[in-house]
């Protein structure tokens, strides 16, 4: 109770020290205040374009995560499996690491349609956190447990649910929780660079544009709250999976 | 009927075990002591099949084995209940497993990942999960190491009970235990 009250404190006195230092500027195209972020909220909420800029970059993210998580958990699985994959995956995956977000969006924006550009951006961003984790789970795995497996021969469904799922479950959800913040950042700065119509960046990018700085200050904060309700969302299926399994 | 006939086994330069020859008799209840390196682990190893001997032969009449191991080998982020799940043939209910939880002092705990568990309580789980399972030989190594006396004394009598009459290889430093348990006692010596 009092570390909540801590953190409602802590977020009261930020909030305080925006709108001193918006009042200070004085001038809201610089620095839009938290009231006037918060009316244009109000604002935004009713426009008809609101709710459909939403379901097409919480889809499209969404669906550029579930792909990235798949693709990454299946690749460490063959790295686990296969040292040779392992050696050949590892330039590739430092790569995409490595390469920045606006050189896939410029490259990717040749080869697809600007609409389906966070899906990509969110998969690569994706694929190489899940891997990373998932394979470092793998490798953690305390080989006498399969010993321990062979001697009470337990059978292969149950062996591979209670004694490498359960393993890597909490490698996994550390990759999620890390990516899922990752994916809303690289994929709006995508639809900012590639403006897909009817997109949250398409928005950004017009604030910009039309210096509508409470615009941008509003569509962040749609993004913030978008991202922390899409990653409790999924750590909650995550947890509900591994509390199934913990029970199994 | 697990027979083991003039087994050696090496690391290095090191010999571990040089000619150990047993009969364990199908039922017997069979203590191996010996002093810390002597070889005792390795032995076990040797029996149950993990280990290759570098010289001999293991005849074991059935492959049903059980095991409390030198460490516990838990899965550390499940139940002490579905550590114990995990090895029974078919899933037990809870209802049928108190009066195994409640013997042991494991019963409070049973929903708890055994991460969060202390030494002790891990080493019980360890035991019970073998002694549970479905098993024609069990082979404990010092399944009693890290408990205090009063629960090490009612966990040792609740061990007794679950196996009078089935085959049973005991690895221990303590004299007390083999007199506990009773039946053949062999001494290893380093080799």
């Amino acid at each position: 109770m009092k570390k909540k009250i801590f953190t409602v404190c802590a977020i009261i006195f930020w909030l305080a020290v925006w709108q001193i230092a918006a009042m200070a500027v004085g001038k809201s195209l610089l620095l839009a205040s938290p009231v006037e972020v918060v009316q244009r909220l109000m604002t935004l909420i009713p426009e008809e374009t609101f709710l459909p800029s939403i379901l097409f970059s919480l889809g499209r993210i969404m669906l550029g995560f579930a792909l990235g998580t798949v693709t990454g958990i299946l690749l460490a699985v063959l790295a686990g499996k296969f040292m040779v994959f392992e050696k050949l995956s590892a330039p590739l995956i430092s790569a995409i690491k490595a390469v920045p977000v606006a050189s896939f969006t410029i490259l990717a924006l040749i080869w697809i349609s600007s609409s389906e550009l966070s899906v990509l951006i969110t998969f690569l961003i994706t694929v190489p956190v899940v891997y990373s984790n998932v394979s470092e789970g793998i490798r953690s795995f305390d080989r006498k447990l399969t010993e321990m497996a062979d001697i009470f021969r337990i059978p292969p469904v149950r062996r591979f649910v209670g004694i490498y799922l359960s393993q890597v479950m909490p490698y996994f959800r550390s990759a999620v929780k890390l990516s899922v913040g990752l994916c809303w950042k690289s994929g709006v700065a995508a639809e900012v660079i590639g403006t897909p119509r009817g997109s949250i960046g398409q928005m950004l990018y017009n604030s910009k544009v039309y210096l509508e700085t409470a615009d941008l200050f509003a569509w962040t904060l749609v993004i913030i709250v978008l991202s922390i309700i899409t990653e409790k969302l999924v750590l909650l299926l995550i947890d509900i999976a591994a509390k199934r399994i913990e029970k199994l | 009927m697990l027979k083991a006939e003039n087994i050696k086994k090496r690391f290095g330069d090191l010999t571990v075990l040089d000619g150990f020859s047993h009969c364990f008799a199908e039922g017997s209840f069979t203590t191996v002591m010996g002093p810390s390196g002597c070889g005792k682990s390795t032995l076990l190893s040797v029996l149950m099949g993990l280990l290759i001997p570098d010289e001999g032969i293991v005849t074991r009449s059935s492959d049903k084995l059980s095991a409390v191991f030198q460490e516990n080998r838990l899965c550390e982020n499940l139940s002490v209940l579905s550590n114990l799940r995990l090895v029974q043939g078919r899933k037990k209910e809870r209802s049928g497993l108190i009066p195994e939880l409640e013997a042991t002092g494991l019963y409070n705990c049973a929903d708890k990942p055994v991460r969060e568990l202390s030494g002790g309580m891990k080493r019980r789980t360890a035991l019970l999960r073998a002694l549970l399972a479905d098993y024609d030989i069990l082979f404990l190594d010092e399944p009693f190491k890290g408990l205090d006396t009063e629960t090490k004394n009612n966990v040792m009598i609740y061990t007794r009970e679950k196996t009078a009459g089935r085959t049973v290889i005991l690895v221990t430093h303590d004299a007390d235990e083999a007199a506990f348990f009773g039946g053949e006692t062999i001494m290893l010596s380093p080799s």
